[in-house]
């Protein structure tokens, strides 16, 4: 039998399909916001129903200066992503050293808050339906920016071990993806914890 | 020859021939460690098979119970473990992973890669969905904790609060069933998104979205309903898990927590979930019917759009299961409506099905017994969901052997049923052997049979007001012989699922050779040997239709001149 029938080409001569880590970082962050979305429900649905105090206005303040570098954290990011785009390795460890800088700051600020909360203020996962869900939702985002700085952590060492280049672009692209990800939702964390809730 | 590389099945001989010189360590070394989409896929599909026979004969077990008033088979205790055991194992243990087991195997190669997008992340996948299974069956040993004597979750598959609280669920059982269900549900997840990403960017030259084999399309629809189904659960169980180890109050009363909401992130897993299952099914239907009524698929864009409708609508019915808890008559209105549209886009598919059949040259070999007795089941079950989506209906029957015999239409009469042709029709592609007809035929007629004797006859235990989740009944209601009918129906399945496994193991041995199309079938998996070789392909393959095989096989008239 002949090994072949031939099929005339009739595809584009150029043929693509998207990117498969954007696609995969697309639909993990999919998932992670169904996840949220349901932390983010049982918050607003709880807010005001505690039966005992202590209550959002009495002990939260409204973190400024942590949500302003966790979200100029994205544009560090996307200075980074530029510069690995064009082969400049050295800014970008420099834009990815002030991105984690920045990471950790924030880390740093919620845990000032959560230590004055429990010390200072007494409130504790336990204390009333405030605290539970609370500690829940502003510790799944903080769980999200750890899991985040940790991979950060790991570019930024390769880099410095000269280990990294214009080919992981697209990789660090998807990275990227994930960290404007965390910043989004502190957006929305932010806005229910804070904004609303308080 | 040109530039393509696909060629006639029969030409091809890539098989490795059978070793049978490694030693057994070595075997199993290669088992564990492989990140091949192929052997990943049959390592799902024996591990949902193995817990199949387990939940079955947890059911038997039920129903033996059942079959006489004030019976002491099971006391009350193991029973409510039987039933949340048979239920969680069924749909998290069984359903899931055998539906990404056929996913894992023949997307890949319906789809010309040579794997899956993630190979690695494949295998975690897997054994993270192994652990799960594992650590809950462990339940058994150590639920009761350090001092008590071992106990499996009692709390039913759905978990209701405030039952699960530490102070009415003391022990670790409710902790298995919580922990267990998040490690698997990150497994799920895990595949949920390597599926998406092979079918995006794995496609071979040619294969656009609207070419793709509609097997492979369900599949991504699937994967991304789970993504937004699986993760709700996860969340909850956090929650759940926080409530129970730090003392938490979501769904705790007693300081202003509500048990409804747990209803609520339960269901809005819960009802996608039953679609999560469904579509798969859809999707076996849409490979094996086509090719044993030797015709193309009907309405293959409206077949697509219906599927991506009917995940749509699956988002927003969930509280059709909560009619009973007292929501205002805006929200039932709402989930009466919105549960009714579902019938709108199945009814297209039922349909396109029938459409496919109408004039074909119909085979009934065992996988095309198993999806003709699909659709007319799949029906019967759509129309007692579109009963009980009446809100008045749905108070009367509520909780009721009819709500069980309703969705036991969907999972066993559509669902296991296509599992069951899936397995017939892909068996041959994946061992080179087939497996015994008529075996194969026992096992349709007898499963068949002990279906509708069981199910059937639950609608009216039902109608009668037999409530579900009673360990026994009183011999006065009149249940007592429509209850021997069910269970002795349950024991016609049993044998007939046994037939089944003996058919597997038998054939695997002695099966009469299979060849690389044996079904003379039109989709890529076909183009390649039985088993196919690691790299699936030797050539990548590039396809002008959506039926390769048919262009291949009928240069003369091929499929491209007609598909725009």
């Amino acid at each position: 039998m002949s090994a072949a029938a031939g099929i005339p080409a009739a595809y584009p001569a150029e043929w693509r399909t998207p990117s498969r880590g954007r696609t995969a970082m697309f639909a993990l962050i999919i998932a992670e916001s169904a996840l949220f979305t349901i932390f983010v429900v049982a918050y607003v649905f709880y807010i005001g129903k505690s039966l005992s105090g202590p209550t959002p206005r009495q002990v939260l303040d409204v973190p400024v200066f942590a949500t302003i570098c966790l979200l100029s954290s994205s544009l560090t990011i996307g200075l980074a992503e530029r510069a690995i785009h064009r082969n400049r390795v050295g800014g970008f460890a420099l834009w990815l050293g002030v991105t984690i800088c920045l990471g950790l700051i924030f880390l740093g600020g919620t845990a000032i808050e959560w230590h004055k909360l429990i010390y200072q203020d007494g409130l504790k996962i336990y204390t009333n339906l405030f605290g539970t869900t609370y500690y829940s939702l502003v510790g799944l985002h903080a769980t999200h920016v750890v899991i985040g700085l940790t991979m950060l952590l790991i570019v930024f060492l390769f880099t410095l071990a000269r280990r990294v280049g214009e080919q992981h672009a697209e990789r660090i692209g998807v990275l990227a993806m994930y960290w404007h990800f965390v910043d989004a939702v502190w957006v929305v964390v932010f806005t229910v914890v804070y904004i609303i809730g308080r | 020859m040109g530039e393509n590389s696909l060629r006639l099945p029969s030409s091809i001989d890539l098989a490795p021939s059978r070793r049978f010189t490694e030693t057994f360590p070595e075997w199993l070394h290669e088992w564990v460690v492989t990140v091949d989409h192929k052997r990943l896929g049959m390592l799902y599909i024996v591990y949902a098979i193995f817990f199949l026979l387990v939940a079955g004969a947890q059911a038997i077990a039920i129903r033996i119970q059942l079959a006489f008033p004030g019976n002491h088979f099971l006391v009350a205790q193991a029973y409510n473990r039987f039933f949340t055991m048979h239920g969680t194992t069924m749909v998290f243990l069984v359903g899931m992973p055998i539906l990404f087991g056929f996913g894992n195997y023949v997307v890949p190669l319906q789809i010309g890669a040579r794997d899956m997008a993630y190979p690695r992340l494949n295998a975690f996948s897997f054994w993270l969905t192994a652990f799960g299974g594992l650590f809950l069956y462990y339940s058994f040993l150590g639920g009761g904790g350090l001092y008590g004597v071992g106990t499996a979750p009692d709390v039913g598959w759905w978990a209701y609060a405030p039952l699960t609280a530490k102070a009415f669920s003391p022990g670790h059982a409710t902790d298995y069933w919580a922990l267990a269900l998040i490690a698997s549900g990150f497994g799920t997840l895990g595949t949920a998104i390597n599926i998406i990403a092979t079918v995006i960017s794995m496609r071979c030259k040619g294969m656009t979205m609207m070419r793709l084999p509609l097997f492979s399309w369900l599949m991504l629809v699937v994967s991304s309903l789970t993504l937004i189904t699986i993760t709700p659960l996860t969340a909850a169980q956090i929650m759940l898990v926080i409530d129970r180890y730090l003392g938490g109050h979501f769904f705790d009363t007693q300081a202003g927590g509500s048990a409804v909401i747990w209803m609520h992130f339960f269901w809005i897993f819960g009802h996608p979930e039953v679609y999560v299952l469904v579509l798969p099914a859809f999707a076996i239907a849409n490979e094996v019917i086509p090719v044993f009524s030797r015709k193309a698929i009907f309405g293959y864009p409206a077949m697509v759009a219906a599927s991506v409708g009917i995940a749509f609508i699956s988002l927003s019915v969930w509280a059709h299961h909560m009619f009973t808890v007292g929501m205002t008559s805006v929200s039932n209105t709402f989930f009466v409506l919105s549960t009714m549209m579902v019938g709108i886009p199945t009814g297209i598919k039922i349909f396109n099905w029938l459409a496919t059949m109408w004039g074909g040259k119909i085979r009934f070999a065992t996988p095309m017994l198993f999806c003709t007795a699909f659709l007319y089941q799949f029906l019967i079950a759509g129309l007692t969901g579109i009963m009980l989506s009446v809100a008045p209906w749905n108070w009367q029957l509520h909780n009721s052997y009819f709500v069980i015999a309703h969705f036991h239409y969907v999972l066993v009469g559509a669902i296991v049923f296509c599992i069951f042709g899936a397995i017939y029709y892909w068996y041959p592609k994946a061992t080179g052997r087939m497996l015994d007809e008529k075996l194969g035929k026992w096992h349709f007629w007898l499963f068949l049979i002990g279906f509708h004797v069981t199910f059937d006859t639950m609608h009216f235990v039902g109608i009668l007001g037999m409530p579900r989740s009673i360990y026994t009944y009183q011999p006065d209601r009149g249940w007592n012989t429509l209850n021997l009918i069910v269970s002795s129906g349950g024991i016609i399945q049993g044998v007939a699922v046994l037939l089944f496994a003996i058919n597997l193991i038998w054939s695997y041995f002695y099966g009469q050779e299979a060849g690389n199309d044996p079904w003379d079938a039109w989709t890529l998996e076909w183009g390649t040997s039985s088993p196919p070789p690691p790299y699936n392909f030797a050539e990548d393959p590039v396809v002008r239709s959506r039926r390769p095989l048919w262009d291949l096989k009928h240069p003369e008239d091929p499929d491209w001149e007609y598909e725009s």
